[in-house]
């Protein structure tokens, strides 16, 4: 039976940057950007996409593409539509910036009650930014469905879902009712790559733009005004980075060196 | 509304005991209770809690909560999310705590959206404000690169703790403690969830979570093969075999060997890193470890920033010779 899913994807500064470009502005508690490394659709969420292409691919469906931000690149945030994603709504206004998982979620699952229809719902485990791991279950809990968190496998049949959920030693299999939201973990498998054919039918596709009153909400329930945590302080953990490099001739010997270093430091 | 007062410390069951983050919880809880001169609880929910409530008390707890039914047997968001959302609106405690668990990573956020309450996941600290006596929580934030510290005046403060951030109290089998029994009237119809199965992943040898020694590699093992080596070494030295996420991600080991932000958290003594770039989202999983030993081939990657010694080259032959080394120590 074909599903409506909807996935939320955040615009994320790439994780992938290296560490010693991170920098942090501390008079106004923000990262600044590295320069010359494009944003782009927090990883987790990538996986989250393909989820629900995997879905569509068996039983077929239609996904529709949920963003939230400001000044959204159209490059970043078409990622999920040349994936094979049918649909992209962006809720983009300068009043969305500054959020936290409260006033996210609580935009997030106003306008899915605007969509509407929907059978699943995925969210990636957390984004790569801010790590906080909230908005998906948030979503779920505004919307009074079900959720299933950290998923691996993701199987959709007779009005139901069946789950497998990572926990530490392994994981659990559990069914769950439909309408339900599942958060997606990177051991689901790499996403697809965008195919020439998707990535030009993404050119063509113009998202549905969405500012805070299409979706009936105020300014002071969304973006910074609609904080429930409020930030005191960002900052980098100082490291003291004084690692004593063994050298020798050979990598071997170096390898029979860092040994007896070992013991003589009583490490070993 | 009753004020809310106390700290909550929301307690996990492994194998018939508390596990070792409620330890740790209990223990953070402690100091953060006499601090602001109130109760450290504890709630336990499940099936069967035998012996449990008592150990919390000898870990610290003034006040244990008991959740029994038998339809709390195992975890399921919507069961356990009406017994907490209830002990939460009797009790009103000021702050709970959770650890960052499987169970704790969900029921903890669905449990702050039903009280409207704010949350801070996978705390690595937290501290009452002397003036304002609010919770002040450090947490991670971008893959590791950074720490943000959060509060919130709205009650109950909620965080989630990284396992192994705290220290727990020695147990003192003779602190006295109030055990209180809570009713919960669970609806079945409401589970909207059902477990089919559980699958655990056999563990050979030492758990990683639990091992002194650990043998780690990264993208530069470059196969499954090449971690039958870091297996050799993990052997000589008792210790356990993990990994970072591309050998995960590529199915060269099993999920489970997964340390990091998204994985297992372990702070061995010892933490011998092979070619392995040290991620900030991977060091988030061990730089708790004693002493890290690097071994890479690129001089410039993160993972010396962390470590203690180091060798730079290819870790293919650098290893041999260096377990052979460890083996003849070991043994003399």
């Amino acid at each position: 039976m074909p599903l409506n899913m909807i996935v939320c994807c955040k615009q994320v500064l790439d994780p992938e940057a290296p560490p010693a470009s991170f920098k942090i502005d501390p008079s106004t508690n923000k990262v600044i950007p590295p320069p010359g490394v494009p944003p782009v659709v927090s990883p987790f969420d990538e996986q989250a996409v393909e989820a629900a292409l995997r879905i569509k691919d068996q039983q077929g469906g239609k996904i529709t593409v949920l963003s939230l931000g400001n000044n959204l690149l159209r490059d970043v945030v078409k990622k999920p539509l040349s994936m094979g994603a049918d649909e992209l709504i962006l809720l983009e206004d300068e009043a969305f910036e500054g959020g936290d998982s409260w006033s996210i979620a609580n935009a997030l699952a106003t306008a899915i009650k605007k969509i509407g229809e929907y059978d699943l719902i995925f969210c990636g485990r957390q984004a790569a930014d801010w790590d906080a791991g909230q908005v998906g279950t948030g979503i779920a809990e505004i919307l009074g469905i079900p959720s299933v968190t950290v998923a691996k496998k993701v199987e959709a049949t007779d009005g139901k879902a069946k789950v497998e959920r990572v926990i530490s030693d392994g994981y659990q299999v559990i069914e769950v009712t439909l309408p339900a939201l599942i958060t997606v973990s990177n051991e689901l498998g790499e996403a697809r790559y965008a195919t020439l054919k998707g990535i030009m039918a993404a050119a063509k596709k113009q998202p549905t733009v969405w500012k805070p009153a299409d979706i009936g909400l105020e300014p002071s329930q969304i973006g910074t005004a609609g904080r429930r945590a409020k930030l005191l302080k960002l900052f980098q953990p100082v490291k003291e980075g004084k690692c004593e490099i063994i050298e020798a001739d050979t990598p071997a010997e170096a390898g029979t060196k860092l040994a007896a270093k070992l013991r003589e430091a009583k490490v070993i | 509304m009753a004020e809310n007062k106390g700290i909550m410390v929301y307690g996990e069951i492994v194998d018939g005991k508390i596990s070792s983050i409620t330890t740790e919880l209990l223990g953070c809880g402690r100091k953060l209770a006499d601090e602001l001169k109130e109760d450290l609880s504890c709630i336990l929910v499940g099936d069967k809690l035998g012996d449990a409530p008592k150990q919390t008390v000898a870990y610290g707890a003034d006040k244990v909560y008991t959740a029994e039914d038998p339809l709390l047997k195992e975890y399921q968001t919507d069961s356990y999310v009406a017994v907490m959302e209830k002990a939460a609106k009797d009790l009103s405690p000021k702050i709970i705590l959770f650890g960052q668990t499987s169970v704790g990573r969900d029921l903890a956020p669905r449990l702050a959206f039903r009280l409207g309450a704010s949350l801070s996941m996978d705390c690595m600290e937290l501290s009452i404000d002397p003036g304002t006596k609010l919770l002040h929580q450090t947490r991670s934030v971008y893959g590791g690169n950074a720490r943000a510290t959060f509060t919130s005046e709205i009650f109950p403060q909620m965080a989630t703790v990284r396992q192994k951030a705290m220290s727990p109290l020695a147990p003192d089998e003779s602190r006295k403690g109030e055990i209180t029994p809570i009713k919960v009237e669970l609806d079945p119809a409401k589970i909207r969830t059902k477990v089919l199965e559980t699958v655990k992943e056999e563990v050979v040898g030492v758990k990683l979570e639990d091992a002194q020694a650990i043998v780690a590699g990264g993208r530069g093992i470059g196969g499954p093969d090449g971690f039958k080596q870091l297996e050799d070494l993990a052997k000589v030295l008792k210790g356990a075999v993990g990994a970072s996420r591309p050998p995960c991600d590529n199915k060269w080991v099993p999920d489970t060997m997964q340390i990091g932000l998204t994985g297992k958290i372990v702070t061995p003594e010892l933490y011998i890193a092979v070619g392995l770039s040290g991620a900030s989202q991977h060091l988030a999983g061990c730089s708790g470890a004693k002493n890290i030993i690097a071994i890479n081939k690129d001089p410039e990657a993160n993972i010396y920033k962390e470590a203690r010694f180091g060798v730079v080259g290819d870790w293919k032959q650098i290893l041999p010779a260096f377990t052979e080394k460890v083996k003849e120590l070991l043994a003399g």
